[in-house]
Parts: structure tokens; sequence; C-alpha cells
């Protein structure tokens, strides 16, 4: 039995409140016991603990690149107390035994909770719809075949239509196989032209949007559109939106970052799919995630062993981690630049994705009567990230050798502290 | 120089150096005698990831002749699935003690990647569809060749250049164009929309599906391999249908300017890109490209391993 | 100043004279100049010969960058031109150069010749021969015999590459 009282803490709204925690919940701050561990949160911001909405944990699979042990350690360096585990494993997370297993990891060895998301099809193949409902038994409610597109429109409809009944919401890797292959690894640019690398063209992400939106607009089905990358892809889903179209999309903080010159030296660490894109996209996605055309910052964490990258560049696995520095990044571009406020920050962390992903006691406000997932925040520090520094297990940390925030104190998920400094 | 991995990091002494010096090498390919001793002592591993005779080939004289070790491994598929990266592949090479790696790979980049990985000297036989430095190079040579033996001068200013094909997936235009960058001739880049780099207006070089007016002002036309695989990707309909918009034919041949050069890096779809009659016309100096091939990377090797090096 | 072009001159024709009595004529004579300043020197040489006999003597130029020993303790260097104008091959061949110091020079340009063919006999001409020696190689026809210390450094201008005509001697400190 914990209890904890956090004293002087400010809130994203600005206000400052003492928070007592006993017992995995927020209690009235007389009601913690004596010998509550006291922690001066003087100078610092207290936020529900983040929710990531795609996270690549390599479990079961690829336990040398990460595990649910390494994966969650990080999350809570990173200020999270709860992951979606997206089901690109060996085996896939495509039938309910899967999603129980993967569960049941997180009980065991998460240092935050984990959640299966469930493949739309079988191994990810796109031809055959997995047991949709036997998973959703199980709980799940986020369905995706991330790292491939359902691409296929039959299959999408059918997938919308089958998971209204469970609320399950499909979450959309938009890449149109034949418009971006199995090769294509850079952003469609002067500068894929120029290195010789495959282009991956923005509009092979949006079509594909395009075209799901319709589809869920037609069939009345739950539609999550993953890591966009593109100005168009932002048009799309603001139409879509304004059609009151059951619609929610998601930008990974490299997409909010990164631009496509980082790939100029042939550098694996920044290949990454969708690819890193030119600044003009960046800034519509920043504008979207200002606006709330994007609804949540979800990490795309995707660790992978240093013999899988170094590779030729159109070899090379694509992806990068994101768990540690996701919340410093968003820091960085939306709240230091004064396009979001904290509040608002709040809600493309943690409760939007928790709302999507129908994770009703995480992203809860932080208050009596509630689970006591937190963040504590430190606005002011900044540190050189060194990809060292990490609980991954892996090193394909883009921002190594980059100034940012680096803020997070002390992470606390259901009264239990799971990071501190 | 350390490496030779992009056309585009020479500055026009250095290429001219490199041209200058393959003069030589190539008087030296006429004796009785073929060989010099400058680079005795030095191990040249050819690693060629991807099949090319051709280039393998004059690279291995090349250094033969001046006196080196040169040993080739065919090194095809480096691939995750397949185990050892291309990064292990190159340490375990490089702990040998070789002085220089020769590198052809299907991957654009991989050569530049190789080279921050070894501590020898790195030579890009060709990445991917990203650059073939040593073909620009040769190509040059053979042009000044040219433009002395028709009386146009020594310079490369002023004259045109049309380069013409599958421009996409081509490394011989993105190192030709960063090439005449410092040498100064007039690139024209010809070929359908479908098959032009993105972002090729911002190229040094003029743009144009209009092969016919090209090809009329033209010095030295160029022509590129077009692979008969694109048209399933439908980059364009039909081999006829190239060849009526982007082949030198016969009848095309006849309005060329009587001074201009035919080239191509070979190897040449005879009846699809250029006619026979092209290809064996006086103006075609496709095996002077061949044999400039021997001299120029003659020069390279010595550029980079005649002297003490920074080992 | 050592010599002035006047001096240069007279050299010159004494070992144009002497090249042509160790020859008895001009009979399968080649000159080969060694780059830079050896070049313009055997070019100098067969116009005096051509002078004295009428007959003009094939001249090239033998460039030895690729067949030096020390190649290897130096940053890569230029390579000079190597054109021989006729098969050596049973050819008395007179490499000329402007100085003779270590020999090391001379010993590549007899490596450098085993590759373009088998002459007959091979002399060697020199303007300066300032001693020092590293190798059993002596010069057959010298212009002027001139010791040295080994830290003064001897310079020959020649009027197709320098401009003018000169021999100087500078000590390293003053130089």
């Amino acid at each position: 039995m914990s209890a904890h009282v956090i004293s002087g803490a400010r809130l994203a709204d600005g206000s400052t409140t003492d928070l007592a925690i006993v017992d995995g919940r927020f209690v009235e701050v007389a009601d913690a016991p004596a010998d509550a561990e006291r922690i001066d949160a003087d100078g610092l911001l207290a936020l529900p603990g983040l929710v990531d909405l795609h996270t690549h944990l390599r479990e079961p699979g690829r336990e040398d690149a990460e595990t649910v042990a390494s994966g969650t350690r990080a999350a809570a360096r990173g200020g999270y107390t709860a992951v979606f585990a997206m089901p690109n494993l060996t085996p896939d997370t495509d039938t309910a035994e899967a999603a129980q297993y993967v569960a049941e990891l997180g009980r065991r060895d998460g240092t935050c909770e984990v959640v299966p998301i469930g493949a739309v099809t079988k191994g990810r193949a796109g031809t055959e719809l997995a047991e949709l409902g036997l998973m959703a038994r199980q709980g799940v409610r986020v369905f995706s075949d991330d790292g491939a597109c359902v691409h296929d429109s039959l299959l999408m409809r059918r997938a919308l239509t089958y998971l209204k009944p469970f609320d399950g919401v499909v979450a959309q890797h938009a890449q149109d196989p034949r418009l971006a292959g199995p090769g294509a690894c850079c952003h469609e640019s002067e500068i894929s032209g120029r290195l010789g690398l495959p282009g991956w063209p923005s509009v092979a992400e949006s079509t594909v949007i395009a075209r799901d939106v319709q589809l869920a607009e037609f069939t009345g089905g739950r539609y999550h559109a993953c890591h966009i990358s593109t100005a168009e892809s932002v048009e799309v889903i603001r139409w879509a939106k304004a059609r009151g179209i059951h619609v929610t999309a998601e930008v990974t903080p490299h997409h909010l970052l990164l631009d496509t010159p980082h790939v100029e030296t042939y550098d694996t660490t920044f290949k990454v799919n969708p690819p890193l894109r030119t600044s003009e996209h960046i800034e519509a996605l920043r504008e979207a995630l200002a606006d709330g055309t994007i609804d949540v910052v979800g990490t795309d964490h995707a660790p992978h062993a240093v013999q899988d990258k170094d590779h030729p560049f159109d070899v090379a696995l694509p992806g990068m981690l994101g768990l540690e520095q996701a919340l410093a990044v968003v820091m960085e571009v939306m709240v230091g630049s004064g396009r979001m406020d904290w509040p608002t920050l709040v809600e493309r962390m943690a409760v939007a994705p928790a709302r999507i992903g129908r994770l009703a006691h995480q992203g809860r406000p932080l208050a009596v009567g509630e689970p006591a997932n937190l963040v504590l925040v430190d606005p002011e520090r900044r540190a050189m990230v060194d990809r060292e520094q990490t609980a991954s297990l892996s090193r394909n940390n883009p921002y190594h050798g980059r100034e940012l925030p680096d803020p997070v104190e002390l992470t606390v998920w259901a009264g239990r502290v799971t990071y501190r400094r | 120089m350390r490496h030779l991995l992009s056309a585009g990091d020479l500055s026009r002494a250095e290429a001219l150096s490199l041209l200058d010096l393959a003069e030589e090498m190539h008087e030296v390919q006429r004796r009785p005698i073929k060989k010099l001793p400058a680079l005795r002592g030095r191990t040249i591993i050819n690693m060629f990831f991807e099949d090319s005779t051709r280039t393998r080939t004059s690279f291995e004289i090349a250094g033969k002749w001046m006196s080196a070790d040169t040993i080739n491994v065919s090194a095809k598929g480096s691939s995750v699935s397949k185990g050892e990266s291309l990064r292990d592949t190159m340490l375990t090479l490089d702990a040998m003690g070789v002085d220089c790696f020769v590198i052809r790979h299907a991957s654009s980049g991989a050569v530049a990647q190789a080279a921050t990985w070894v501590r020898a000297h790195v030579v890009n036989a060709g990445d991917g569809q990203h650059e073939h430095p040593t073909q620009a190079l040769l190509d040059a040579y053979t042009m000044r060749q040219h433009f002395r033996a028709k009386g146009l001068g020594d310079g490369f200013a002023g004259k045109r250049i049309a380069i013409v094909g599958d421009l996409l997936h081509s490394r011989v235009v993105r190192s030709n164009v960063l090439l005449q960058t410092v040498l100064g001739g007039n690139v024209t880049l010809v070929a359908p929309p479908t098959l032009l780099p993105t972002g090729v207006e911002n190229w040094d070089a003029a743009v144009t599906s209009d092969f016919d007016q090209a090809l009329e002002q033209a010095d030295v036309v160029m022509m590129l391999r077009v692979q008969r695989e694109r048209m399933a990707s439908g980059f364009f309909p039909s081999e006829r249908e190239y060849t009526a918009g982007y082949g030198l034919t016969s009848e095309r041949l006849a309005r060329l300017k009587p001074t201009a050069a035919i080239m191509h890096p070979g190897p040449m779809n005879r009846g699809v890109e250029i006619s026979s009659q092209a290809a064996d016309a006086a103006a075609s100096r496709v095996l002077d490209q061949v044999s400039a091939g021997v001299a120029v990377r003659m020069s390279v090797l010595y550029h980079l391993l005649g002297g003490e090096g920074d080992q | 100043m050592i010599w002035d072009a006047d001096d240069i001159a007279r050299a010159m024709r004494r070992i144009a004279h002497q090249i042509l009595e160790t020859n008895r004529g001009t009979h399968h004579l080649v000159l080969l100049g060694i780059p830079s300043r050896g070049a313009p020197l055997a070019h100098r040489l067969a116009a005096l010969i051509a002078d004295a006999e009428g007959v003009e003597v094939p001249v090239g130029e033998l460039d030895i960058t690729m067949y030096r020993d020390d190649l290897r303790r130096h940053p890569t260097r230029p390579v000079g031109r190597t054109r021989v104008p006729v098969s050596l091959d049973g050819a008395t061949v007179v490499l000329v150069d402007d100085v003779l110091y270590s020999g090391r020079t001379i010993a590549a340009a007899m490596d450098a010749l085993k590759d373009l063919g088998r002459p007959r006999a091979v002399r060697l001409a020199v303007l300066i021969d300032r001693g020092h020696h590293e190798l059993p190689i002596q010069a057959d026809h010298v212009g002027k015999d001139l010791p040295t210390a080994s830290d003064e450094h001897v310079r020959v201008r020649i009027a197709e590459i320098d401009g003018s005509d000169a021999v100087t001697l500078s000590s390293a400190k003053g130089a």
C-alpha cells in the first residue's frame, strides 16, 4: 500500500494544487496517511499520464530489439502510463489468444499499462479478416495492420462495418502499395530524385485516407488514420471531420520535427515509414495538431536492432524510437513556439488517445477519486539527447545529439512511481 | 582525394587533373608492356554486390596495369534476411588491410555508407539509381577526345550534350550532370515525363520531352538504356512508342550535326533506344568510351592511392 | 648565380658534340628528356645536333613519377608526359636531365625504359652534376661538375619553363 503527497504542483490549467495518492487513486490531501511520501513539485507541472496509441514493443518475436519490460520502462521515462501495442509481432496479434498473451506480458513485465492492438487481417496480409470479434471480446478495441496498409477497399468496408457493434476502430497505415511499393523509402521530392532513392509520394497516403473516410461515412464505422505525414492527408481529414465522419488522426513526434534532408547522408536512423517529409508538410501537420484536425500524437516507437539498420538505405528496416522524447518534441515544436497550450497537449497526448482506444481509466483529470496516473514535468529543463541514455534495448534514436526539453521528473502509474529522475 | 563517391565532390581542377592523367594512361594502354609500378603493393578489392562484367573488368585491368593486387569479390545479396549486414561485410574485408574498395551496389547510397565504415579508400563503381562517377569521367574524356578530333577545341564550355532515356533510374545521368556542372558543358535532359527524376527542374540542365528539337543542336547525344520491365510499371506503353519518341533512329541519325558524337554507356538495346545504324555509325564513340574506361580508372586509382594517402 | 644563359648554351653545345662523338654520329640515337626541365633541354640538344649534322634525331619525354621509389612518402604527385616517338628496341637512348644529384631519378628512368623497349645502350646527359650520388649512377655527358653541400640548393632555370636561362646556388638558410 503506497501513499504519496505531491505538493505545489501546477496543473495544465495554470492552477496550483497539492495531490494525494492512496491505493492508486487521488484522494483528499487530508486523507493521506502521515507516513505518505512527500514529493515537492514546486515549479513542476502535473499532467495526466500520457497514453500512446502507437507503440511497437517487439515482444514476442524480436526480444533483442525491445521487450515489454524495456519498452514500457522507456514509456515510463517518457511520461507514459499506457501504451497500445501494435500487432506486427511474431506471431502477429491476429487472434484472441495472441492478444491475451500480449496483455499478460504487459501485466507481468509492464512498467505501464499495455493494451494489445489486434490485426485487421490474418497475418496482416491484407486478404482475410482476422477474428475481430473474438479479439474484441478480449477487450481489444483498436485494430490495425500497421506496417501494412489495408488496401483492399472491400476488406476495409467489411472491417469498418463488422466492428460497429464492438465499438472498435480501424487504425489504418495508409500507404497505397502501388504508388508507394515495398522499395519506397524517401519522400518523393527533389531530394529523392537527387539521391536516387525510390520515392514515397505524399499522395500514396492521402488517396488511401480519402477512400477510407468515405467508406467510414458510408458504413458509419470508426476510422483512425495512423501517423499521417502529409498536408494532403490533413486536408482530407479536415474535410471528413467537417462532414461529421467518425474519423480521428494521429501524427508522430518525428513527423512534427524532422524533415527530408535528414536522409541526405543515407543515415538509416532516419529511415521511417511513412518517410520524413518536407517543411511545408511539417507546417501543415503542426497547424492541424494545434487546431484539432489531428487528434493525437502517437509515437510509432519502433525499436530496431543495429544489424537491421546497418544495411543500404532501401534495405534497412524503417522506424525510429519515440517514447522517451515524444513529450519533449511536442513541447519544443508546439508549446515552446506558442502554438499549443498545456491543456491542448494533455488532450492530444493523454485524453484523446485513451478516448479513441476506449481506455476509460486513462487520460483522466487529476482529481479526487480518479485513477492516479500522472507525470511531473519540468517545463524549463533542457538537455542534449544521448541515445545511450535510454531504457530501450535499441539505439535508433533520431534525436541523438540534439538539444531538446528534458521534462519528465516523475511518472506515476496507478499510484505506483514508475520513473523518477 | 580520399574517396571518389560522387562526381559532385570533384572540383573543376580535380576533374581536369583526372582527365589529363587519363590521357597519359591511355598512352600506356597502347604500349606493348602495359604496366606501371605506381600501385605496387597496394591491394584493391572490387566488391560487386551487383553484376557488371564491363565495369568490373575495366577496374580490374586498371588496377593490374598499375601493379596493384586486385581481387574480385562477388557479394550479391545483402539483405536483412540473409544475415550479415553491409557494415559487417565491409568491416570484415577492411580488417584484412586492403587499401581500396571499388564498390558496385544495387542500392543508392550504399557506397557512401560503406565509406563511412572503412579505413580504406572507396571508389563508387555505381550505386543504385544514384551515381556512377567514373562513367561520367570516361564520358567526359571521350567527349574531349571527340571535340579535339573534330576541331571543336579542348573545352566543354558551350558544348551541347543531350542525355536521352530512362533518367529516373539512371546513375549515369546524375553523375554526368554533376560533372558537367564543373566542366561547363550545357546538358539537355530528354525523356518522357514519366522517366524524369522528381525535382529534375532544379538540376543544372535543361529538360525537355522533345528529342527532335534537342537533337539538331547537340554536339553529343548520349543514349541511355531503357529496360523492358519499365513497360510493366507503366512508364511507357510499348517499345515501339518509346522508339518513336526517344530512340536514336536512322531518321534522327541523319539529322545530327556532322560533328556530333553518339555515346551510350552500354549495354545497348539495339532497335529500342538506339538503332544499329546509329550504334555503328562513324559518329559512334561507344567503343572509345569502353577504351577510355580503363585509362580513366587508372587515373582515378592513381589519384587515390598514388601518394602517401591519409591512412 | 653560377651560370648565365651563355654559359648554359656553351655547355649544351659541348654535350651535343660529346653525344655525337660517343655515338659516332646520329645512328639509332634517341633523346629522352625527363620532365619537367629535362624535356626542353633534350629538344635543345636535338636542335644543336640538327645544326651540326643536318639530321633530325627523335626526341621524346620520359616521365618517371610513377617509378619513383619515394612515391608513397609524399602526397599524390602530379604525373608528367611520356612521349616516345620511335621504338626504343636497339636504339641508343640518351636520357637528358637538368641536375644529377642522388641518382634516384635516373634509376627510376631506367625502370621506366624497361617497360618501353630494349635499347642497345642508355646514356645520361645532365647540365649539372652536383655530387652526393646515392646509387651507382654516373653521367656520360656533364655540363658542369658543381661540388655542393647537401644543404645547398641548385636551381636550374630554363627559358621554355622559367622565362630565362640560369643556374643558381643558394644555401637552405638563405633561400
